[in-house]
């Protein structure tokens, strides 16, 4: 009876071994096949050329393979969508926690949940032609797809991720902690700032930085809306090619095995760096602010 | 006694939703006396308290009928200022609540929302504070370190020094001794001898020894109903209920 129990929890085990040392493995095989494919470039140019040459023209003859018009591309159309989603995701996620009465709340809150729903290539068509036009209009430039429509359109998109995740992490400041504090005789907005906000900084950090890290991996909405010149920016109305936007408007053409090719899956190792640095640095805060004692459930 | 009280509450009924959790209570708190409410767990120690600072406005399903006055003032009276009614009413939570902050910010927070920037003043009432809770000797050395590194019963002494540091009029203690040891419980129960001479005090607890030793006056609470109210003493000896005896004793079904 005995041996029997025990083998078959040994069995059950096993199974969820394998399942998650499945994941795992599919996980390490797609990074062996990207660096694969990428790192034969750096036996064209040089690590340092490709990652801070100005020109990008994979086609031309000889061909140039300077990603860092692609990189400040990226790092430009993250930071600036992060300018709009960061405020607005953060003190949307403080008014459906702290403000809102109840059904409010359970309105918007599905809403902007929703905005997370809707498919990207939507969002990057509601860019290209409502808001492009606007552009071109209201500040008098050339064209309308450019940094600042990708931003914002980014926005859009890590908005709900950062509200959703704020959310959370502001709703699961104990009620005690804001009693105590109402109880000294703080008002609401100083209970907010002083105790609920510091409070919950490790979640709102690790929301932000899930949803600036999902804005840099976007593909399809900057593919369509930041105008795909692969120059670096003179203002935030230039048309600007971010690193997903070149590896998916470029692969189709990139001959198999070519300079080319591999150039563009070194773009994709690069982008994993920078992802993966978000995670590192996600779960970094998360640690270093956790609390610790019974009082902070 | 007092010709005016301090606090009153007359005809005080609460409701969580359809629950009533206290029903027809009228009591009088008095300047300069320490008034012990007991009675068995769930029996609204904690809802009635909570009533007193309006604490429960933040249960949104709850309702509140009849009146509380603090110094002739409706304190349910839609005008008045919420924020400047729990300035002078104190209160200590029944569970340690401290911020997620250094012990120093813990026992200021009441003085840096109140509007005090002076320094000196801060750090004079800190200290104080901290010492009159009984707390001072085993932190001064580490004020900077976060508060939740507090053993529960420091935490709770904690929340009594940062509840001091803004001398409210009433304090309102929900069993501030129940992570205490008795060295602890001792010295907040020499504490609230020496607070008498300035605050009104109610306070919640479970020992009736403790009721006994540091208050004047005894509200019995049973099912949300006040039982008994009078003198500790006579309550103590010679109780008017059969119920309040049965308490008391210990021989409560
Ligand atoms: N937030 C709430 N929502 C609904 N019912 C509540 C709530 N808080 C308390 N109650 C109910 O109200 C009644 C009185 O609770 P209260 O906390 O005032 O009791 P207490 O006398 O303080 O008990 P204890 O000695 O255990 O602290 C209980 O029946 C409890 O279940
Ligand atoms: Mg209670």
């Amino acid at each position: 009876m005995r041996n029997k129990r025990q083998s078959a929890e040994k069995l059950m085990q096993r199974i969820f071994f394998s399942i998650a040392g499945a994941s795992i493995a599919i996980l390490f095989l797609i990074m062996v096949f990207l660096f694969m494919e990428g790192l034969p470039i750096f036996g064209v140019v040089s690590v340092g050329d490709f990652l801070f040459g100005h020109y990008w023209y994979p086609t031309s003859d000889p061909p140039d393979f300077g990603i860092f018009p692609l990189i400040i591309a990226s790092v430009s159309v993250t930071a600036l969508s992060s300018v709009f989603a960061i405020p607005l995701g953060v003190m949307t996620a403080i008014y459906l926690a702290e403000l809102a009465s109840k059904r409010v709340a359970e309105i918007v809150k599905p809403t902007v949940e929703l905005l997370a729903a809707l498919p990207s290539v939507v969002i990057g068509f509601f860019g290209m032609v409502v808001v492009a036009p606007f552009l071109q209009d209201v500040f008098d430039i050339p064209t309308g797809l450019n940094l600042f429509n990708s931003a914002l359109m980014l926005a859009f998109m890590s908005i709900p991720t950062i509200c959703s995740l704020s959310e959370d992490a502001i709703y699961s400041v104990s009620p005690g902690l804001k009693e105590g504090s109402l109880a000294l005789g703080a008002t609401r907005w100083e209970t907010i700032l002083r105790v609920i906000l510091p409070a919950s900084i490790s979640g709102i950090s690790t929301a932000v930085i899930l949803g600036m890290s999902r804005a840099i991996g976007e593909t399809m909405v900057v593919l369509m809306v930041a105008g795909g010149a692969g120059m670096i920016p003179e203002s935030i109305f230039s048309p600007v090619r971010p690193l997903p936007a070149s590896i998916a408007a470029e692969m189709a053409e990139a001959p198999f095995r070519g300079d080319h090719y591999y150039a563009l899956f070194a773009i994709g190792i690069v982008l994993f760096v920078f992802t993966l640095l978000f995670n590192l640095v996600a779960d970094f805060i998360a640690h270093k602010y956790r609390q610790v004692g019974e009082a902070s459930l | 006694m007092s010709p005016k009280p301090k606090m009153t509450s007359s005809n005080l009924d609460f409701y969580y939703g359809d629950f009533q959790a206290l029903q027809d209570v009228n009591l009088e708190f008095h300047e300069r006396q320490v008034t012990a409410l007991i009675g068995p767990s769930g029996c609204g120690k904690s809802t009635y308290i909570r009533c007193l600072n309006r604490m429960n406005d933040l249960i949104p399903i709850s309702r509140v009928e009849g009146r509380i006055l603090l110094d002739d003032e409706d304190i349910y009276e839609p005008s008045l200022d919420v924020v400047m009614l729990r300035r002078r009413v104190g209160m200590v939570f029944q569970k340690p609540n401290p911020f997620p902050k250094s012990i120093f910010e813990n026992t200021a927070y009441g003085l840096r929302v109140n509007g005090v920037k002076d320094k000196g003043f801060i750090q004079n009432r800190v200290e104080e504070s901290l010492k009159r809770a009984a707390l001072w000797d085993e932190v001064k050395d580490r004020l900077d370190d976060t508060a939740l590194g507090l053993s529960g019963g420091q935490q709770q002494r904690l929340c009594i020094a940062r509840a001091l540091a803004v001398e409210p009029e009433v304090l309102l203690m929900d069993e501030p001794a129940s992570a205490l040891d008795p060295i602890a419980t001792q010295k907040i129960e020499e504490l609230i001898h020496e607070l008498k001479e300035l605050y009104t005090i109610i306070i919640v607890t479970h020992s009736m020894q403790q009721a006994a030793r540091v208050s004047d006056m005894t509200a019995f609470f049973y099912m949300g109903k006040l039982i008994e109210f009078g003198d500790t003493d006579t309550m103590f000896t010679r109780p008017k209920l059969k119920q309040t005896e049965d308490y008391i004793t210990g021989r409560f079904g």
